[in-house]
Order: C-alpha cells, then structure tokens, then sequence
C-alpha cells in the first residue's frame, strides 16, 4: 500500500499515464496506436479494480477491439510514401502544452481541494448483467434507442464521407482542385 | 488520499495529457486519439464516482460510462471517415496545412 | 267614313293564357339573325349560300307570321282575346326585375306578314341586282340581320327590348347606306343618317327612362301592371312634368322624338334623301316600306299613352303636336320632290311626306288609319323603288331622270308596275289601294275637331304628290331616250320584275280591305265585328269629301301631263318647265330649303367649335399640366441620380474600400488554421472554469 492506495491499482495507473505519455510523444504514428491500445487496456484493468466488471469489459471490447483498430486503419489508409516529412509538433506547440498543464492543475487542485482526508469505502457493488440489461431496458430505454439510432446515422454517415466519389466527380475535383 | 481522489488524479492526467495531444501534435489522427483519450479520462472520472458515491445500486454512473464509450465510438468512426476523405484530397493529413477555410 | 272612334284607345283586349303559337313567336326574328350570323362566317365566293340561308330565314319568318296571322284571325272571328303576350324576367335588380316580352296582337301580326312578306320579295330582288357585286355576302349578311332587327321592333312588349331592336335596325341600315363604303360620300350619308337618328333616339331614351321611374315597368301589357294599361296611364297622367304638361305627354313627346328619327320627320328628315346612296333593295326595303315604318309602329304601339287623358272627341298635347307635326313634313315632302332629278331622290321625299301623312292619320284618326296607310304604302313605295332600281339597271347605272326618257317601250313590264305605283301613290280612285289610305286620312283630318290646318296641309300635298309623280313617271318613261346615245336601254331580268309584279298585284288589291262599306282593316286591329255595309258610304260628308279629293288628284296628274306631257323635253340640259317660271322658288326647292345648309351652319359649326376647343384645352391646357409634372419629376429624377451617383455613392465607395482594409486584418484571425483553435477553445474553457470557481468562492457556493 502506497499511500494508502493498493499497489495494483499504482501500478495500472502508471501504466496507464505510460501509454498517454507514449501516445503523445512517439514519432511513428502506428506506435502511437498501439500505445493508445495500452492506455486502453489500463483503464479497463482500473475499471475491474472498481468493480465495475461490465464496463471494464466492453472498454476492451469497444475501444481496444473497435476504436483502436478503426484508428490503425486510418492510419494506414492515409499514409503517404513514407514517413511524413513534417515535424511532429505544431508550430507554437508550448502553448497547447501550457494550456493542457493549466487545466490538469485546475482539475487536481480541485480533487485535492474538495475531498476529505479518509474515505469511507463502502461495500463493493454486486453488479451483474441481468441487472444492467433490466437497467437497460427499463430506466435507461430512450437513451438505448437513442444511441441505437445514433450510432447508424454514424455508421451511414462514415462510409458516405469516406466513400471514394464516382470517376466524373473525381477528375472534376482533380481538375478544380489544388487551389 | 482516499482512492476515489487517487482515481480522479489519474483521470485528470489522462484528460490533460490527451489534451496536449490534441493542441499540440501536428497529425490530424493524432487529434482524434487526443479526443478519445479525454473521453476516457471523463469515463473513469464516471465510473469512479458512481463506485465511491452514494447509491451504486443504482448504476447510474455505469450507465452514463456505457452509453458514453458507444458515443465515443461513433463519433471516432466519423471523425476518422472525415480524414480519409480529406486525405483523399489533399494526400495530406497535416492539420497546419488544412487551411481551406481560410478567409 | 270611319266611325267615330274612342280616342282614349281602352283596352277591348283580355290578356289570355299563351298558345304554342305565341310561346314560338320568338323564332320569327331570331332565325334572320341566326342566319345573319351564318352568313357571317362565309366567304366572300359563296354567293349562293348567302343567299339561300337569307332567303330561306326569311321564309321560315314568313310562314311562322303567317301562322301567327292566322291564329289572331281566327281568334278575332271566334271573338275572343286577341292579344296574347310572353313575358320572363331578364335581369335581376334586387327587389323588382328588369322584364323582357314578347306579344301578338292584330297590329303586330299584319306588320309581321307585310315585313317578312315585302322582305322576302326584296331579299329575291336582291340576288339579281346585286349578282355582280364583290360583296354579296356582307350584303345578305346585313339584309338578314336587319329582317331580325325590324321583326323584333314588331313583337317586342316590352321597351326596352323593342329600343335594343331599334338599335339594331338603326346599325343595319348605317351598315347598308354605306355598303359602298369606298364612296366618300355613301361614308358621309351613312354618319349623316346615324348620327340623325341619334339625336331622335336620345330623346327616345329619355323618354323610356323616364316612363321607368315613374311607373316601374317597361312592359306595355303585363295583365294590368303594364305601362299602356290603365293604371299606369293614371299614374302617369297625375304627376307634372314642366309647362304645365303631364309627365304622360312629356313623355310621349319624348318617345314621339325618337319615332320623328326614324320616320324622317320635319326637322330630323335630313337623312333620308342622302341614304339613297344605298342599293336600291336597301332603299326599298328600309327607307320605303319598314324601317321608316318603325317609327310609325313605335307611335301606333305606344298609342294609349299618347291618347291618354283625352276628353271623348278630343285630342290630347301629344297628338295635336304629332298631327302638325305630320301635316307639315307631308308639304315639306311633296313641295321639295318636285323640283328634284334624282330620280331616288324623288322617291326619297315622296316617303317623307307619306310618313307625314301616316303621323297624321296616327294622331286624327287612330291607330287603325295610320297603319292602314303605312300597310299600302309599304307595297307600292316597295314598289316604286325597285321599279327605279330596274331602271337604273337597265340604264346602266344611270340616276339623273333628264338623261332618261322613252323607256315604255323598251322597258316595258318595268313601265306597267311603275305606274301601278304611280298611280297607287297619287291615289287614283276605286282601284288602286293608296287612294282609299290615304282619303280614310284625309277624311279623319277633316273631322278632326282641333284644327282644320293638318287637313288643308294634306290636301296640297295631295295635289302635289300627283303632280310630282306624273312629272318623273313623264321624264322616265315617256319622251325620246336623253341619255348617252351608245348605251340603250334594256329590260331587267325576271328575277328582278316577278317581285314587282306580285307587288304591283298588292298594290291593287289591298285597297279593299279598308273601304268603308267593308273596313275590314279597322275591324281586325281594333278587334270589332266587321260586316258588308254599303250604307257606308252614306256617312254625312264621306262621299263629297271624297269627290274632292279625288279632283284634287286629277288636277295635279293633269297639271303633270300639261305641263310636261305636251311638250316633251328634248334634251337633258333642258330646263324644267317650272324652273323657266319661278327659278327662285324652283331653286328653293331643288336644294330641299336648304335645311341641309341650315344645319351645317348652326348646329354643326357649334358642334365643330366645341370639337376645336376640347381638342385646345386637350393639347394645351391639360397636356401643358400633364407635361409640366411630367418634367419636373424628370428634373428631380436627374437631381436624385446627381445626388446618389456622385455623393452617395462615392461616400459609400470610400466607406467600403476602409472596410475592406479592415476586413484584411480581421482576416488574418481567419486564417483557417485548427490547431489555433482548438488551443483558443482550451483557453477559453480554462479560464471560464477558474472565473466559475472564483466567483463561486466568492459567492459562498463552492467551499474551497
């Protein structure tokens, strides 16, 4: 027990933090894929260590097994001929960074600022899926639907943005183009 | 520190970290993945308060987690549909080159 | 002689419940007009079709008037009603309705027979006088809707549709005047005449307007609420009009004005001489025997009203100033026809001045002797004029009667039926129906108990009717051939000289039906028994009356023949014999007492200074106005486009090129560049959660 906290629990956390890190610093862009798969990872390991099986597991299903996957795709799709010949970093990247710093401050001067010095652990919750579902189904049924239907206008709508448009269109934007 | 200030930290560092990645890398996927990375941060900020909160059982916190994971998901779907079109343009992906909107 | 007949004209007739005849009466004049407009739409080639359509309307007319004529006689002979009439409602006025209607009645059914008949033969004279003119179907065209025009002024019951039918007559007959419209002056003569008929009409439309407000119908017989009935007659005799008049003889003076039109009465004739630019059909037909008849008719139908408040052997203000009226457009006619040359223009005045006669019989001796005469005069006047135009035919368009002359012989059947009309007209006793039309006037004017002036009028113009017609029946046919001495003379061809023989036969003939030992036509319009009653003749002042008259007309033939007969004319340029005795008096008459100068010195120079001055005040007065507004909105326009051009918009040019450098340098914010924004978006967010939780603290909310 580190500082009251379990040894887990730091440790899926630096792994974590690692991956974010990696994610934002390495150079080569499927290694920052894979590290965001990393980070993934950690946060579903945090979610078990909350008791919160079920989210921790479709973390992994969703983002490890869809979104990560969906990102080294579109990598791989837009690659040009090699590695890109422009730097990593924006222009005026201290800026951004300064910006992210101050807002991590605001948030953990807040954390630190607002909770009392021991917790109170309450007893884990026994959540099982039958429960999640009747949750599902019940209390939280227009959210369901709305997200059902949410998440076809997203599928249409992504493969109508990224569809690759008809011969005409295209030498006409390959004519028009380069403006 | 209780756990639940522990949890928060680690979200907060995640969110800004994912934030830095979005101001400040050059790659338009890059921002995508800073953005995916916030919301992650924010779903271990839900689910951390929905364990250490009042009523559990009520699965609130879980809820709001799970819907927001598949948001996330549709929405990186079309963002990153939205860069493989325009790389198809412009064979670029370079955020500071994209200045089509400019004027 | 006549029987003393009640004046006031009370209704002997009981309107009855309608047979099939009367409910179709509609068809006689609506089918010339639906043949009209057949013609209408043919072309010009088709000379037969438009004339067959005309000719067979018309005879579809007749049969229809005679079936009609034949229903009143046998309704008459079974002493029943003889008026039966046909009214609908036409336009809706809210409260009342505006009423249309047709009728028959003794009167109107002889004048349906005498116009279709007359027409008919007319129609059929008109193939052949007309067979070489380019215009043929335009001619038939106008012809059938006059017949529809003329047939509806004769049933019409009501006023207003019999003025929509005069109208109609008064556009056909300027459309047939000027049917040689390429001739200035058949142009002229046909304005001439509409433009006379005009003036008449609006005193006509006065009248029936007038007649509308004070009694509330137009209807002459509508079972007691018309306006020729009793009661509206009361109506109209109790309410004042000016100078002391009632309204009913103001308004019959009124009506009486559109008939004097018409029927080329003394001062508004002026029109009829000149329409003899016309074809002679259209000379014969509407200006002898039915359009100037319509006035006679209007008067005739409108007779209750004039005669109304008449004391029982007296007269009313209407009829005595038709009756002078009358008296003196018979002189006017007869003294202007002697000294003419024309030999239409002879005939011309002959017709105004039997219409004279006719307005006279109308106002001093009834209905039934007005008519009478205008029944005879109808066939011998149709007569006369196409007998003229035979003439003229056969003298290849020739009209001056001094450069005519000898056409007995060759021009032989003309000859005969000419002078049965001649002779017709003159009033040549026992044989000839225009002698006993015209004593019945005379012998009514004499025992007229206002004035013995009409009848004093009437007799000289007996004398001169004679007299006028021997001299142009002398100049015409008796003498040597004055004309020009390559063109000879010939006969007409048979269609033209079969309707002159069947008018000819008429012309005898009708004379019976108005002797006074069988007055047969007085008995049939004035719906009385009729019986053989020689004892006729033995009415106290009836046969001398006649032996008189009858010398008048001897005298005046003699007086012809002596004068002209005895020693024939030899040339064309030759003076008239009566020229070489009087030529001032002569002069007069040969230029119609220059009423047509009179008129064009008065009435039409006023008319020409009020044209001048309209058009003064249209082009300088009020276009001067018009101009001047006009000019200074065109003024403050330049100022506006001065003022708009160089200041507005140069201040606005300047504005706008300063808000283009501004523009440049708000664009550099626009520089499209993401990742500014999105930092400017943490930025932003940042420092709104720091003021949130400061102003929270601040406020107590947030416990820091």
């Amino acid at each position: 027990m580190i500082f009251g906290l379990s040894i887990v629990f730091v440790l899926t956390s630096i792994l974590t933090v690692a991956g974010a890190l990696a994610a934002a610093l390495l150079k080569n862009l499927v290694h920052c894929a894979l590290s965001l798969t990393v980070t993934f990872a950690g946060l579903a390991l945090l979610y078990l260590q909350l008791d919160a099986q079920f989210a921790g597991f479709s973390q992994i299903l969703v983002y490890i097994g869809a979104v990560a996957i969906l990102v080294v795709f579109a990598i791989l799709l837009t690659r040009g001929a090699g590695v890109p010949e422009y730097r990593n970093f924006s222009s005026s990247w201290l800026a951004g960074l300064a910006i992210a710093a101050g807002v991590f401050a605001l948030l953990a001067w807040a954390v630190i600022k607002s909770l009392p010095a021991s917790a109170a652990s309450s007893a884990a919750p026994q959540v099982s899926v039958q429960q999640i579902g009747l949750a599902l189904m019940s209390n939280y049924v227009l959210p369901l639907e709305i997200v059902a239907v949410l998440l076809t206008v997203a599928l249409i709508g992504a493969v109508i943005v990224a569809m690759p448009e008809s011969q005409k269109s295209k030498t006409e934007s390959a004519q028009g183009g380069g403006k | 520190m209780t756990p639940l200030a522990a949890f928060l930290i680690v979200a907060a560092l995640v969110f800004a970290i994912g934030l830095a990645i979005s101001l400040t890398r050059r790659n338009a996927i890059l921002v995508l993945i800073g953005i995916e990375l916030m919301l992650n941060a924010a779903n271990l900020n839900l689910i951390a308060f929905w364990r250490f909160g009042p009523h559990p059982e009520a699965l609130t916190g879980m809820m709001f987690a799970i819907f927001s994971i598949a948001v996330a998901a549709a929405e990186a779907a079309v963002g990153l549909g939205l860069v493989i079109a325009y790389h198809r343009h412009k064979k670029t992906t370079d955020l500071d080159a994209m200045t089509r909107m400019k004027g | 002689m006549i029987q003393d007949l009640p004046l006031n004209g009370a209704t002997q007739f009981v309107d009855s419940s309608v047979s099939i005849v009367v409910r179709m009466l509609w068809l006689i004049p609506a089918i010339p007009m639906v043949a009209a407009g057949l013609i209408a739409l043919l072309k010009q080639p088709l000379k037969k079709t438009a004339a067959g359509l005309a000719i067979g309307g018309l005879s579809i007319s007749l049969i229809l008037a005679l079936s009609a004529f034949v229903h009143v006689l046998t309704a008459w002979r079974a002493n029943g009603p003889v008026r039966e009439v046909v009214n609908f409602n036409w336009i809706d006025l809210g409260a009342t309705h505006l009423q249309l209607g047709w009728m028959l009645d003794p009167l109107a059914a002889i004048m349906l027979v005498m116009v279709t008949f007359v027409g008919l033969l007319i129609f059929i004279y008109s193939t052949g006088y007309m067979a070489h003119d380019e215009n043929f179907t335009r001619f038939f065209c106008f012809l059938s809707l006059f017949a529809g025009g003329m047939l509806g002024v004769l049933i019409a019951n009501s006023l207003l549709l019999l003025f929509m039918c005069w109208e109609i007559v008064g556009l056909t007959s300027y459309l047939l005047i000027g049917f040689w419209y390429h001739k200035p002056s058949a142009a002229a003569a046909a304005k001439k005449a509409f433009l006379t008929t005009r003036v008449g009409d609006v005193f006509f439309l006065l009248g029936i307007v007038w007649l509308y407000a004070q009694t509330g119908t137009l209807l002459f017989y509508n079972s007691g609420a018309g306006a020729m009935e009793p009661a509206a007659l009361a109506t109209l005799l109790s309410q004042p009009a000016a100078w002391g008049l009632t309204a009913a003889t103001a308004i019959g003076l009124l009506i009486f004005a559109g008939a004097a039109g018409k029927s080329g009465q003394l001062p508004l004739h002026v029109w009829l001489p000149d329409a003899m630019e016309g074809p002679t059909p259209v000379s014969a037909l509407i200006h002898a025997a039915t359009m100037v008849a319509a006035g006679v008719y209007l008067v005739a139908r409108v007779y209750p009203l004039m005669s109304a408040g008449a004391a029982a052997g007296g007269s009313t203000v209407s009829l005595t100033v038709i009756a002078w009226v009358g008296a003196l457009t018979a002189l006017f006619g007869a003294l202007v026809a002697v000294a003419q040359n024309d030999i239409k223009r002879i005939l011309a005045y002959s017709t105004i001045s039997q219409l004279g006669y006719m307005m006279v019989g109308l106002a001093v001796g009834g209905v039934a002797v007005g008519m009478f005469h205008l029944i005879t005069h109808a066939f011998f006047k149709a007569l006369l004029f196409l007998g003229a135009g035979s003439v003229i035919h056969g003298c290849h368009e020739e009209q001056d009667i001094r450069r005519m002359g000898g056409l007995r012989k060759p021009m032989r059947a003309t000859f005969i039926t000419y002078s049965v009309g001649m002779l017709a007209l003159s009033g040549f006793p026992i044989f000839f129906s225009g002698f006993w039309s015209k004593d019945a006037i005379i012998g009514a004017a004499h025992n007229w108990p206002i004035s013995k002036g009409p009848f004093v009028l009437l007799l000289i113009g007996a004398l001169l009717t004679a007299f006028y017609m021997t001299r142009q029946v002398i100049y015409v046919f008796f003498g040597t051939w004055r004309g020009d001495n390559h063109t000879h003379a010939h006969e007409s061809p048979r269609v033209m000289t079969a309707p002159l023989a069947i008018l000819a036969v008429f012309a005898i003939g009708l004379g019976a039906l108005g002797t006074p030992a069988w007055p047969w036509f007085t008995s049939f319009i004035e719906n009385k028994s009729l019986a053989l009653d020689l004892q006729g003749f033995s009415e106290p002042g009836l046969l001398p009356l006649m032996f008189f008259a009858v010398l008048l007309v001897f005298l005046g033939l003699g007086a012809g023949w002596w004068l002209y007969g005895a020693k024939p004319v030899q040339y064309a340029e030759q003076e008239d014999v009566l020229e070489t005795v009087s030529p001032t008096i002569f002069g007069w008459l040969a230029h119609r007492l220059y009423f047509d100068e009179l008129y064009e010195g008065t009435v039409l120079r006023w008319y020409a200074a009020l044209a001048w001055l309209s058009d003064w005040l249209d082009r300088r007065v009020w276009g001067g106005i018009v101009a001047t507004v006009s000019n200074s909105f065109r003024d403050l326009g330049f100022t506006d486009k001065t003022v708009d051009s160089q200041w507005i918009d140069g201040a606005f040019d300047k504005g706008c090129e300063e808000l283009v450098t501004g523009g440049g340098v708000l664009a550099w914010l626009q520089a499209g560049r993401a990742p500014i924004y999105l930092r400017l978006l943490g930025l932003g967010i940042l420092l709104l959660a720091v003021i949130g939780l400061a102003v929270g603290a601040a406020t107590g909310q947030v416990r820091l």
